[in-house]
């Protein structure tokens, strides 16, 4: 299921501004690659590079190649909505649509793209809730609208909506910025779990958060206000955690800038 | 337990000063003087409406015309006044709210600030200015006088339709407008396609915001006078045919009874004044039930 991206000279532009410059890099498949770096780095943009989220916004544009296993996802005869159905995304703030039910929200993704089959939905919805880890807090509720769940909940219920359409890729920008500890310990053990299915990318400020779920970390660094974000590093996260190659790395890691 | 004294010295907590509690008592008169005012006329309104309406608040009212009925006659109704009314707006809505949704549409989800979109925008500002007299015009000598129809309540519906096309815009795009980007993104990260994404996520979640601007316009067009006097004419029969021949409705009736000196006409106005209100209150009412149904739920 899983696949493999490719990275090779991606440039990321809003409008006149270069929001990041030629960053490559290979994302392994079943495995967990977290992005660091300070704020306004570029990594929310490049993620969203990934699934060509980023054109979404007025006046974006992407530069470069990302490969996912052997197809060029800007390639000028790919659907971007195509491409978005292999790449899932869940984002920092959980956003459940609030008109849905729970259920709703968890086949949004299928009946939107024309599953209507009853029976077909009802077991991918309790699969896809039960791979969020989910399914036991909501089964007795699934027609109750899934803006009345905790926040962590919200965002488990965002994740579960996410991998019922079964994407290859899961990319997720801060999953857990607006948890609770104890939400965010329920999220990294449901990281930990699908990464044996998915290919997951993961930004995230919290760097023992990194070091927990990530089999591999890069790093963005950003020279100065109005540069365009820069990849520094990546490599193995325990390599990067105790040993890396460069010092802006270290710098950042030990906490002293950024 | 520490008690601060509030008018000890050295007292790290005082109470409010006298200075401000003065100002916020009177700020606070101000601002319900202000609401008594603004409520003053509606209620005087609503209740000189009703005292005067319910004279002739009367089952004849709803089952006869004023057919072969003078003006210093008592009884007659307002029968056919309010079935050209229902036809008029009815057919009016049936034009004006598919466009104006699609307008808004256009508008905040594909124009993306582009030269189209500024060029839409502009006019449907300049439209929402039109004096509804002048949209009664227009309708008059285009349709009637240029194309060579006849009165009808066709006709009228066409001329409110020019009144309520910019009001029911304004409002979709403004409720299409509070709908988080969040969502849309969502959407689109599922890999939906955008038009699905605007019908099945974008619109259920503007909805009650835009039903409440469709009624408001319905309200607004329901009591217009001035066009349709230029469009649908004057009739004194039931004419269930909108498309054919002049035809009565509440406002013009409610204009034609009041101009008439006798008695028994003014209490018919009234009455068509209260059953105009009336009718208005309750497309109100089972609007928002139905937009109750399909609102945003948080529990």
């Amino acid at each position: 299921m899983a696949k493999r991206i490719d990275i090779s000279g991606l440039h990321a532009f809003y409008g006149a501004v270069h929001a990041i410059e030629d960053i490559s890099m290979t994302i392994e498949p079943r495995s967990v690659t977290a992005f660091i770096g300070p704020s306004g780095c570029g990594k929310s943009t490049f993620l969203r590079t990934l699934n060509r989220m980023h054109e979404v916004i007025p006046g974006a544009r992407v530069e470069g190649k990302v490969m996912l296993d052997d197809e060029d996802l800007y390639d000028a005869s790919v659907d971007p909505v195509a491409v978005r159905r292999l790449v899932g995304m869940v984002f920092q703030r959980p956003n459940p649509f609030p008109t849905m039910s729970i259920y709703d929200n968890v086949a949004a993704g299928l009946k939107l793209n024309g599953v209507r089959r009853k029976s077909q939905l009802d077991d991918i919805v309790e699969e896809s809730l039960k791979g969020a880890n989910l399914w036991n807090e909501v089964k007795d509720r699934l027609g109750k609208p899934g803006a009345g769940l905790s926040g962590g909940q919200q965002q488990r219920l965002c994740i579960a909506r996410a991998i019922a359409v079964q994407p290859q890729v899961l990319l997720m920008d801060e999953p857990c910025s607006a948890l609770d500890p104890i939400s965010t310990l329920a999220i990294e053990d449901l990281i930990d779990k699908l990464k044996a299915q998915y290919t997951i990318v993961i930004v995230t400020h919290n760097m023992q958060q990194a070091a927990r779920v990530s089999d591999r970390t890069a790093f963005f660094n950003i020279a100065g206000t109005g540069k365009p974000g820069k990849l520094i590093e990546i490599d193995d996260t325990s390599k990067i955690f105790t040993n890396p190659d460069q010092k802006a790395t270290e710098d950042y890691i030990t906490g002293r800038f950024g | 337990m520490t008690t601060f004294s509030t008018t000890g010295e050295g007292a790290s907590l005082t109470s409010v000063s006298l200075g401000r509690k003065v100002k916020d008592r009177s700020i606070q008169g101000l601002v319900y003087l202000a609401f008594a005012l603004a409520v003053v006329p509606l209620v005087a309104v609503l209740w000189t409406v009703v005292v005067n309406g319910l004279e002739r608040l009367d089952p004849t009212f709803f089952q006869f015309s004023m057919n072969a009925v003078s003006g210093s006659d008592p009884g007659g109704g307002a029968y056919h006044a309010i079935v050209g009314t229902l036809q008029q707006v009815a057919i009016c809505s049936a034009i004006a709210v598919p466009l104006s949704i699609l307008t808004a549409i256009y508008l905040v989800e594909y124009a993306g600030g582009g030269r189209l979109g500024k060029i839409i925008s502009f006019t449907v500002d300049v439209m929402m200015g039109i004096p509804s007299i002048v949209a009664g015009l227009f309708v008059l000598a285009l349709w009637l006088l240029t194309l060579g129809f006849d009165y009808s309540g066709l006709a009228g519906a066409l001329s409110l339709t020019i009144l309520m096309i910019p009001t029911v815009t304004r409002a979709a795009e403004e409720m299409l407008k509070l709908v988080p980007n969040d969502l849309r993104e969502a959407s689109y990260a599922l890999g939906v396609p955008r038009w699905r994404t605007v019908c099945f996520v974008v619109l259920p979640t503007a909805l009650t915001g835009m039903v409440t601007g469709v009624m408001l316009a319905v309200a607004r067009v329901m009591g217009e006078t001035a066009p349709l006097l230029l469009t649908i004419f004057f009739t004194k029969a039931i004419n269930n045919d909108p498309f054919n021949g002049p035809q009565a409705s509440l406002p013009t009736f409610i204009w034609e009874q009041a101009a008439d000196p006798n008695q028994n006409s003014i209490d018919r106005a009234w009455t068509g004044a209260l059953v105009l209100i009336g009718i208005i209150m309750l497309l109100n009412l089972v609007a928002r039930l139905v937009a109750r149904r399909t609102a945003a739920k948080s529990r």
